[in-house]
């Protein structure tokens, strides 16, 4: 079983501390989410976990031997490749065909399969991005934001697409966002960070008869949001 | 074209076409008012062409220097781009080459040509390596430039995925290399002709170099423009049904 087992004392980016103490797990089958405010080192903390980045003063390891898990990641940016197809897009990164168009499909993306990827909106972008991380059969999944800058309407439905797939393959996720609500929402724990250099404040366990009632959520936010302070 | 008025393709052209006449036209006037064989005008000049293409010799010196040109530009394009890859990508080549690299850029041609044909001979291996000596410095500066811009975001992105080194060069890094290579090629033309027809002048028995140092020897003023106008036509022919095609077809993603 796959698990991420993270144990920071300090990152610095060119000279400077972006992470203090940091220690936690995902375990198989489980969503963390990670949450602080913009610029505390979330996305340096994704970096580490993709082992994009190895310099750090601690040990940021996943279980299992090798190259490490096949990872499905969403970037803060889309990070596709402009010049190639929607559909090309997905099947460069690895992607199952089938999954890869029933993900478009599901995401409204069918009718751009295609299409460059240099002519979708941003919207349209982030989508792909999200089905991309999706369709390539990971042992688990690192998302940056995957539903900013997407309207309401898509952000419900990408976020339905996302519970679907973890419902069916329960693969330990890490989600960064700077959102509680939806931190809440999705995630079986909460992981709350200080401003940068961050350090973990706490690690709070969501229930999920407490997910599931939309008044107990919004009373889990408002706590939250409280101790953060 | 932006100018006021004159925004259709269509109306471009035309312009173009007319200021190719109007060139031709003052060559043929001045030509004619000159009276002298060493200013044929332009009339004068299209007949030799077409005489000299009847009688088979422009063909086979023009087909000759072509084929030089051809081996030449490859030979530098293959081994610039190479080396601009690698010195990019990996600093430590960068800081070994550069010097080199920067001595040959600096180095005349007439000086590597004449360098080649002393140690190796007056042979064809000697021409046409003298000509890609020339040419693969700057290739491989431009090259070396595409990929120090290269998107880092997006390569974090194939490794992620794990796209392999295959994948990397032909699906993230190419594509984004493509302006500087075309420039490279562009320039590459333009310049290798140049030098080709020197390598031929000094150490060989045919191609339009030859020609032209045969012409020169008896004064020929004609025959030189014919060889010359000839090798323009040709390269401006290559920019158009190869180039140019090849270059949208790179962009075509970019067409809204």
């Amino acid at each position: 079983m796959t698990r991420l087992t993270v144990d920071i004392r300090e990152k610095r980016l060119s000279g400077r501390p972006v992470l203090g103490g940091l220690a936690f797990s995902v375990d198989a089958g489980e969503v963390v989410a990670v949450v602080g405010p913009s610029g505390c080192g979330k996305s340096t903390l994704l970096r580490l976990a993709a082992g994009l980045d190895r310099e750090v003063v601690g040990t940021v390891r996943w279980s299992g031997e090798g190259a490490g898990p096949r990872l499905g990641v969403v970037f803060q940016q889309p990070r596709l490749l402009p010049w190639r197809t929607v559909r090309q897009n997905l099947a460069l990164a690895g992607a199952d065909g089938a999954e890869g168009e029933r993900l478009l499909e599901r995401l409204g993306l069918a009718a751009k399969a295609d299409v460059w990827a240099a002519q979708l909106s941003l919207g349209m972008a982030r989508r792909l991005a999200l089905a991309r991380a999706l369709a390539v059969d990971a042992q688990a999944l690192l998302l940056d934001e995957p539903f900013a800058s997407l309207d309401e309407g898509n952000q419900r439905l990408a976020r339905a697409v996302l519970a679907e797939y973890l419902l069916r393959r329960p693969v330990p996720t890490l989600l960064v966002t700077h959102d509680l609500a939806e931190a809440v929402a999705l995630a079986h724990r909460v992981l709350v960070l200080s401003p940068g250099p961050a350090r973990l404040l706490f690690d709070q366990a969501v229930p999920s008869g407490v997910r599931a009632d939309p008044t107990l959520a919004a009373a889990t936010v408002a706590v939250l949001r409280d101790l953060a302070r | 074209m932006v100018g006021r008025g004159l925004t259709t393709g269509r109306q471009a052209w035309l312009v173009r076409a007319l200021s190719v006449l109007v060139l031709l036209l003052v060559w043929e006037v001045a030509g004619r008012l000159a009276a002298s064989p060493l200013a044929p005008p332009a009339s004068t000049v299209l007949a030799t062409m077409a005489r000299e293409t009847a009688s088979g010799a422009l063909p086979h010196h023009v087909g000759i220097t072509l084929a030089r040109v051809a081996v030449s530009f490859l030979l530098a394009m293959g081994a610039g781009t190479a080396l601009g890859l690698a010195m990019g990508w990996w600093r430590t080549v960068d800081l070994w080459l550069d010097s080199a690299l920067l001595l040959l850029l600096n180095l005349p041609a007439l000086v590597l040509i004449v360098l080649l044909y002393v140690w190796f001979g007056l042979t064809e291996a000697a021409a046409v390596t003298a000509v890609a000596l020339n040419k693969l410095p700057t290739t491989a500066v431009m090259v070396r430039e595409g990929v120090r811009a290269l998107d880092g975001e997006l390569l974090e992105m194939g490794r992620a995925f794990r796209f392999g080194r295959a994948a990397t060069l032909r699906h993230i890094v190419l594509p984004q290399l493509q302006p500087y290579l075309f420039a490279a090629t562009r320039s590459g033309l333009a310049l290798i002709w140049k030098i080709v027809l020197v390598v031929e002048l000094l150490g060989r028995s045919d191609g339009v170099g030859f020609q032209i140092q045969v012409y020169f020897q008896l004064f020929d003023v004609a025959r030189i423009l014919a060889y010359a106008l000839a090798f323009i036509l040709i390269v401006q022919v290559i920019e158009w049904v190869a180039l140019q095609p090849l270059e949208r077809r790179a962009a075509r993603w970019k067409a809204s």
